[in-house]
């Protein structure tokens, strides 16, 4: 292949090294430092897509991140990403890309029949056919539509990349290395300010790459290499290229993606993919810069019409030609750039300029360089289908409404310059209230809100020495003020050439009897005639003509698009741009790839693990873990060829006939110490706790202010003015806040300290009628009889050297003890337990074992007090005191709290005692009845109850009190299940509760 | 993200703290008869302002201390921050 539109010389690529890739199967090269951009078009490669709506074909019409059109999957290192811009992404040795929104091929493409038909598909199309039949949606419009549109294929594979966070602080975050940029950083770097310079592309030097301009009697070009190698050496101060600040947040933080390892072949070894910066910077200098705007004409969209800045920048960036015979349609005097460029390169071209007779240095050398320049003349429409073949062009009258006789140009590319429009989208973002500059005819930042300033050409300033000043300055007077250096630097001489004002020209007419369409919005094939519909049906508020019309909704976000479908409103509306305003920027600037997002929170870094100082026996000893909120619990101990469900019935079993230890660690644990702790738990729980006597433990419900009730636990009074208190697992965190709340705010007079000690203690709970036996063997100085350490009894032993608590209380309704030790002796105690009680046929249980257990017993958890009962709910009301106040008292007499068929728990049973019952499950009286059936409660927990050797789930029923022994129907349409099933008492096993007491 | 001046630890980034809702609210005595209404106003209706709020805050990353910040719901602005025993005035 060879490279046709690559001139001989000239450029910043590197013309020594040959880079190979791949566009739609086929083999092409470039250099190093091209984009695939320049690389396909240096190939004479102009066709790369097709478009959102219409299926048109597509090229290149911009040269960085303001691209509409080119974008493509990637194929990098086994990995494929979608929506990449062909202008951002650098080449590699071994690219490979393809089309993306064309089939069966970039060439014949099914779908442009929708340009063809392109009657039906005008502004909500989608909205207005597709409304009914409602059942067509499902089935046939919406696959279609997927199919249909679409910018390429998100993988399904994990990403094996690794994406960094990095959090940083600066005096002066600046975004971005054109002039305004470079000269900000320079003054700033020399008063001593921490200064962040970002960079999108990997060239520093913004406009100044391209320009023809002289900085203290060096190029554009040398002077912004001079700075930045500066600036690299100077310690206070970061420069990163292939950096984007996308977005401006509150309190003056700001996000940035840096690209590390996009531009190359496969990511080094131990570098991230990419990394996001949250940088809280002091002051920000937006120096963004500006991005030229299109003129609006009849098939606007043809491939080979691009913006006159992209055919320069590809011309002196790249040293690539757009086209061989160039037309040039301005409105201003950067079009004459980009012609002088052509022309100096041996290329002729026309210039096109709607001005009548303008006049300035630009012009003047355009003059003397012999281009032919037509005045007050358009181009009407591009002709030429997957290509700009000719350009029918008119004389235009004065006040730019009359077209004179059609010319026809041959023309292999249109490049266009509507003037600037400056990148506010930063200074949007922070709160800045933008404000219309009649001369740019487009909006610049008004009063800053956060502390930021914007530079340059982003600040509608369009000469060089006017922007290097003001940028000197503002770096310098911001630095000042943060380090109170001054180190002035001297301003350097500025050579440019001057130009004249532009012409507000932006949409050319139809000729009378055409139809051309004429685009704004390039991405999402918005043009004039969708934006007049929307409003003929009475769309007024730019924000619903953009969701209406999709005008500047495309990944782009209407960077091209978004000002001239503003002028369009506000002619039609005959209002002034700024009445009609525009629609609000928001982050991100580009698109960020989710992985940046994410970060290294992946997979198990998604959360952090936190194992008991038991773990490693669990491991060795078969347990099949669980995540139960932060902690990895042993869910069962798996033997031999054991599912869950014989696991958890042997050990729970185990429990009930021998003993069974569990791992109780991750209990919430708070330690409560002070003169009033007592008082506070008076206050807090709804039972008495003022007359607790020491060594003694007593079960609580605490409740919210709205009477539902919170958590559940018991507390032991260790001392006098000491007491330990349990949470359950998940809510050990909001119930410290929750007691914090109280004593720092409601009662500060309370003198009470708490803190967590969840992770200083080890737990086990050692539960069954052989429990006692196995405490006998462990505490041999210590009375653990009946009555020397009774039901709810406390007290402190010896375990062989090691101080212990314990705790005489029971989860599973056996006669149960919990023993602490120092997290540090946890493992120690808990081989000791298992030594001392393997004469008794000792096993470890897990949490599904632990689940049967209370479950059959009646005992609430998690799933009962799940945010939305009330102590009656779980037959809890004998816990509220009657004499005494406490959170959430109040709200108990509510009207639905108190009603006499409320909601409370019971016991479910399917009649044939052998079905399970799926949790969640709904009961109803008659599973018969027309949907929706009445629902008269919920299956809160289920479980094989290893005592009765049948299912029993635990429900919560409308008026339970009344329903034990009535017949209902459990329905899990999930499932597909319908279970007959009875009611009975919460408390399946031991309702007396003999078996904890004996 | 916001960043908090925590009167105990000096300036912190948002993620160290929770959100406590209204930092206005009274909590009724303990003990003392109160109507269905006052009960209701208390645990339930809110004003959902914009502007000035005076809001209470947690370090929870950090001190543990609960805050009063007063904070433009709107903007985002932080004009005020007071300790847990500061009164608002």
């Amino acid at each position: 292949m060879t490279q046709s539109f690559r001139l001989e010389s000239g450029g910043l690529i590197n013309r020594d090294k040959k880079i190979s890739f791949k566009f739609n199967g086929k083999n092409y090269f470039g250099y190093e430092g091209d984009t695939l951009a320049s690389a396909l078009i240096a190939n004479g490669v102009h066709l790369i897509g097709r478009s959102f709506k219409y299926h048109r074909p597509r090229g290149f019409f911009g040269a960085g991140v303001d691209e509409p059109y080119a974008i493509v999957q990637l194929y990098r290192n086994g990995e494929t990403e979608p929506n990449i811009k062909a202008t951002e992404q650098e080449l590699f040795e071994g690219l490979e890309a393809k089309s993306v929104n064309c089939w069966p091929s970039v060439n014949f493409d099914v779908g442009a029949i929708n340009n063809f038909l392109k009657i039906f598909l005008p502004a909500g199309f989608y909205y207005k056919t597709f409304m009914w039949p409602k059942s067509f949606w499902y089935k046939i419009y919406e696959p279609f539509i997927r199919r249909a549109a679409g910018l390429g294929t998100a993988s399904i594979k994990h990403d094996k990349e690794r994406y960094e966070h990095k959090y940083e602080y600066c005096d002066l975050l600046i975004t971005g290395s054109g002039p305004s940029g470079l000269a900000s950083a320079y003054s700033a770097a020399k008063n001593g300010a921490k200064i962040i310079l970002a960079e999108d592309k990997s060239r520093f030097g913004g406009t100044l790459l391209t320009s023809e301009v002289n900085i203290g009697n060096q190029s554009g070009k040398e002077w912004a290499n001079s700075i930045i190698s500066e600036l690299k050496e100077m310690p206070n101060v970061t420069v990163k290229n292939r950096s984007q600040v996308f977005g401006y947040y509150d309190h003056n933080m700001l996000v940035m993606s840096e690209r590390i390892s996009d531009h190359l072949p496969k990511t080094k070894k131990f570098h991230p993919k990419q990394r996001l910066w949250y940088i809280r910077a002091k002051e920000v200098l937006i120096s963004s810069g500006s991005i030229e705007r299109p003129i609006v004409f009849g098939n606007n969209d043809t491939p080979g019409v691009l913006l006159s800045s992209a055919a320069k920048e590809y011309l002196k960036v790249y040293g690539v030609l757009v086209g061989k015979k160039p037309l040039v349609f301005t409105n201003n005097d950067s079009g004459y750039e980009t012609a002088i460029e052509f022309k100096k390169n041996g290329i002729d071209p026309i210039i096109l300029d709607t001005r009548k007779k303008p006049q300035s240095e630009i012009i003047e050398e355009a003059k003397d360089m012999n281009i032919n320049i037509k005045n007050s003349y358009v181009v009407v429409a591009a002709q030429g289908y997957k290509k700009v073949k000719s350009a029918d062009v008119a004389k235009i009258s004065d006040n730019k409404e009359e077209l004179g006789s059609i010319e026809n140009i041959e023309c292999d590319c249109i490049c266009v310059s509507g003037f600037w429009t400056p990148t506010i989208h930063l200074a949007s973002q922070s709160g800045n209230k933008t404000k219309f500059n009649e001369d740019i005819d487009a909006f610049v930042p008004g009063i800053s809100k956060q502390n930021e300033k914007t530079l340059g050409s982003a600040n509608g300033i369009y000469t060089l020495e006017e922007t290097l000043k003001d940028s000197f300055e503002k770096g310098n007077l911001l630095s000042k003020k943060i380090t109170n250096n001054e180190n002035k630097v001297s301003f350097p001489n500025v050579v440019e050439k001057k130009s004249t004002v532009h012409d507000k020209f932006w949409c050319v007419p139809l000729p009378k009897g055409k139809n051309y369409k004429r685009f704004l919005d390039f991405q999402n094939d918005v043009a004039v005639s969708d934006i007049e519909i929307a409003l003929k049906e009475g769309y007024r508020s730019i924000e619903h003509v953009k969701r209406y019309t999709t005008l500047g909704m495309a990944t782009d976000q209407g960077k091209t698009s978004n000002l001239n479908g503003l002028q369009l409103v506000s002619k039609i509306e005959n209002k002034v741009v700024p009445a009609v305003g525009h629609t609000t920027f928001r982050p991100p600037y580009s698109p960020v790839s989710i992985g940046a997002i994410v970060g290294r929170e992946v997979g198990k870094h998604s959360k952090p693990t936190r194992k008991s100082p038991m773990h490693s026996w669990h491991e060795k000893n078969n347990a099949v873990f669980v995540d139960a909120g932060v902690w990895l619990r042993p869910r069962y101990y798996k033997r031999g060829k054991e599912n869950l469900f014989e696991a958890s019935k042997r050990e729970a079993r185990n429990v009930r006939t021998n003993v069974g230890v569990c791992d109780v660690t991750t209990l919430g644990k708070i330690d409560i110490k002070g003169p009033d702790a007592a008082e506070l738990l008076n206050r807090v729980y709804t039972n008495a706790w003022l007359k607790l006597p020491v060594g003694k433990a007593r079960y609580g419900v605490m409740l919210r202010e709205d009477g539902i009730v919170m958590d559940d636990g018991t507390t032991t009074r260790i001392s006098e003015n000491h007491y330990h208190m349990t949470t359950t697992t998940a809510q050990a965190a909001n119930v410290l806040s929750h007691l914090e709340y109280y004593l720092q705010l409601v009662w500060p007079e309370l003198n009470v300290n708490v803190v967590s000690t969840t992770e200083q203690w080890a737990g086990a709970a050692i539960a069954g009628p052989k429990s006692r036996e196995v405490l006998k063997k462990l505490f041999l100085k210590s009375d653990v009889s009946n009555e020397g350490l009774p039901f709810m009894g406390y007290m402190e032993a010896d375990l062989f050297g090691v101080k212990a608590k314990i705790f005489r209380i029971s989860f599973s309704g056996e006669l149960a003890y919990e023993v602490n030790v120092e997290s540090d002796n946890g493992y120690f105690m808990w081989e000791k337990i298992i030594e001392a009680g393997e004469e008794f046929g000792i096993q470890p249980y897990g949490t599904e074992a632990l689940s049967t257990l209370r479950i059959e017993m009646g005992h609430v958890a998690g799933s009962e007090l799940d945010g939305r009962t009330i102590p009656y709910d779980n037959s809890l009301e004998g816990l509220l005191s009657k004499k005494k106040d406490f959170i959430g008292k109040r709200s108990l007499s509510r009207k639905a709290f108190a009603a006499e068929d409320r909601q409370k728990i019971v016991g479910v049973v399917p009649l044939d005692k052998k079905t399970s019952i799926p949790e969640g499950s709904h009961l109803v009286k008659d599973s018969n009845a027309p949907l929706p059936n009445p629902k008269l409660g919920y299956i809160s927990a289920s479980c094989w109850s290893v005592e009765h050797d049948n299912p029993f789930s635990l429900a919560i029923l409308k008026d339970g009190k009344n329903m034990i022994g009535k017949k209902l129907f459990v329905m899990s349409p999930l499932k597909n299940k319908v279970i007959p099933v009875e009611i009975v008492s919460s408390h399946y096993v031991d309702p007396k509760g003999e078996r904890v007491r004996s | 993200m916001l960043q908090i001046k925590c009167p105990h630890c000096g300036m912190r980034s948002q993620n160290e703290f929770s959100y406590g809702g209204d930092a206005t609210v009274k909590r009724p005595e303990l003990g003392k008869e109160i109507s269905d209404q006052d009960w209701d106003n208390f645990v339930y209706n809110r004003k959902s302002l914009r502007g000035k709020h005076w809001e209470l805050w947690q370090h929870l990353s950090g001190c543990r201390q609960w805050i009063k910040v007063q904070r433009d719901t709107a903007t985002h602005e932080i004009f005020k921050i007071l300790k847990a025993n500061e009164e608002i005035s």
